[in-house]
């Protein structure tokens, strides 16, 4: 019984989504620190991160542990909710809870399907655009030659090949597998170009069609996320059986702490980008 | 006091029962809220009508067998307290109180205000006991010594009644104070520890399979428990079975 036990439970149903949970608050606060250096970073910088987040083998793991630690929890959760609303047939005709619990831990299940909305549209967005868009821009820059600009792809080559000129006729090259260039003639690849995610993601919130929206909508998915987490993470903790008086402020404050500064770090990147950035 | 009552009135088990308005007066506030009831049903059965139903025993805290949804919460508004020990003093002149049985899928209505709350002793059947030998040779269980904080906390969570009153506030319908408290006063003495693993996981299964549903951690059961149980014993057992079911 005990091996079936660890599974199927209802506090094993807690267990995985505090973990998963808690597990996402790292994802959270990586990504985060990855974010951040739309602001206080430059493009290149920005690029180069982000070819090496959809690159190296260990961060790849890592985010096949994010993809599904986001499905277990939403399918978790769908499963406690379906369960829970089960287990009250008949309404009460008056309730009073805001007498015995706050408004965030009454509505996780809400707050979590608009939070999994706003990943879905996020991934859409910026996700799939770095991993499939065909028309995904490479990073170039523009270089001053006697007083005439240039345009330049650079790549991550080192010497000659850092920067190819954007005019790719003259130099014979062409582009395949949407980052390589190759010497037609040679048929011999040269040099590696950054995905252009920095310009995507600026051209994005600054759109003039939409960019207001879509900041706005960012911003607004952040408080939805600043209330999950503010019930959240310390019921995690809770579900897994840490709770004990000496540490209870502790858990409990720094999950307030987290609640509020990770999502309102998160909204200040648009609301920069659209109002503030060049 | 003039109230309006707002009573659920439900035949029996099979039929669907509904709200019914009952005008009050002359109730003092000194009055206990089942007094209260009683008064009202005084006069229904003065008038020939069918007096409403309600649980109640020992009308002084102890026996776990009042309940009642008191205006959206557990035993009422007042902290600390079971139905029987709520006074009308709670309430104002010309207010209007909805009356409603404890809801939960594992708590069916009997009749009226009456719950089947048997729910909880099959619970306490899988496994919320000790195995004592009692064939004349029982050891005194002061022989052992217990540290005094774990004594405390047993008996804590041994102050359960069973009112279901944790079911009735959690918006999950979820027994886990309930079970943790009872899970907890025996993990906490030597005694239980013999079959710690064992309980928490019978336990848990039948709580399962009695249809309540998870606990989301909102604290709601916490704050209306009249005994004051504390969440930690929903951490402990989650620790419990945590262990036991990885043995």
């Amino acid at each position: 019984m005990a091996k079936s036990a660890i599974l199927k439970s209802s506090l094993a149903k807690k267990y995985w989504m505090s973990l998963t949970g808690l597990f996402l608050c790292l994802f959270l606060v990586g990504h985060l620190a990855g974010n951040l250096q739309l602001i206080f970073s430059d493009d290149s910088h920005f690029n180069e991160y982000a070819l090496f987040m959809t690159t190296n083998p260990l961060v790849k793991i890592l985010s096949y542990v994010t993809y599904i630690s986001i499905l277990f929890h939403a399918v978790d959760g769908i499963l406690l909710t379906i369960q829970n609303r089960k287990a009250r047939p008949i309404k009460y005709a008056k309730e009073n809870a805001a007498a015995n619990t706050v408004w965030a831990s009454r509505n996780m299940a809400v707050l979590g399907t608009l939070i999994l909305v706003f990943i879905v549209t996020h991934m859409v967005n910026f996700w799939a655009v770095m991993h499939f868009d065909e028309k995904m821009p490479l990073q170039t820059t523009q270089i001053d030659y006697q007083g005439q600009k240039y345009d330049f792809y650079i790549t991550s080559s080192v010497g000659k090949d850092k920067y190819i000129p954007v005019n790719l006729e003259q130099s014979g090259l062409e582009i395949r597998n949407r980052t390589e260039f190759w010497d037609k003639a040679g048929n011999l690849k040269i040099a590696e170009g950054y995905k252009d995610l920095h310009k995507v993601t600026f051209a994005f919130f600054q759109d003039a069609s939409y960019g207001l929206i879509a900041t706005i909508s960012y911003v607004i998915a952040m408080f939805v996320l600043a209330f999950h987490l503010s019930h959240g993470f310390a019921s995690a903790f809770q579900s897994l059986g840490a709770n004990n008086p000496k540490y209870n402020g502790l858990i409990k404050g720094f999950g307030k702490g987290f609640s509020i500064i990770v999502p309102l770090l998160f909204a200040i990147i648009p609301v920069y980008i659209h109002f503030f950035a060049k | 006091m003039k109230l309006t009552l707002k009573i659920w009135r439900q035949k029996n088990a099979k039929e669907t029962g509904k709200i019914v308005d009952y005008p009050i007066d002359g109730i003092e506030p000194d009055m206990s809220f089942l007094e209260m009831l009683d008064v009202l049903n005084e006069g229904l059965i003065n008038k020939g009508e069918d007096p409403v139903a309600f649980d109640h025993d020992c009308r002084e805290g102890i026996c776990g067998m009042c309940s009642l949804f008191i205006n959206g919460e557990a035993h009422g508004p007042d902290r600390a307290v079971t139905t029987c020990q709520l006074h009308m003093r709670m309430f104002k002149d010309g207010d209007t109180i909805f009356i409603e049985p404890f809801r939960a899928k594992a708590f069916p209505v009997i009749k009226d205000l009456v719950v089947d709350r048997s729910s909880f002793d099959r619970i306490q059947h899988a496994g919320g006991f000790i195995s004592v030998n009692t064939s004349g040779n029982t050891i005194d269980a002061n022989t052992i010594p217990i540290p005094k904080h774990d004594a405390d906390r047993a008996f804590d969570a041994a102050t359960c009644i069973g009112c279901g009153a944790c079911v009735a506030s959690c918006k999950n319908s979820s027994a886990m104070l309930f079970v943790s408290a009872k899970v907890s006063q025996f993990a906490l003495l030597p005694q239980g520890k013999v079959e710690a693993a064992d309980r928490v996981l019978n336990m848990v299964r039948q709580m399962d399979e009695e249809g309540f549903g998870n606990c989301t951690n909102t604290g709601a059961c916490e704050v209306e428990c009249p005994k004051g149980i504390s969440l930690e014993n929903i951490a402990r057992m989650n620790r419990e079975y945590l262990v036991a079911s990885m043995k």
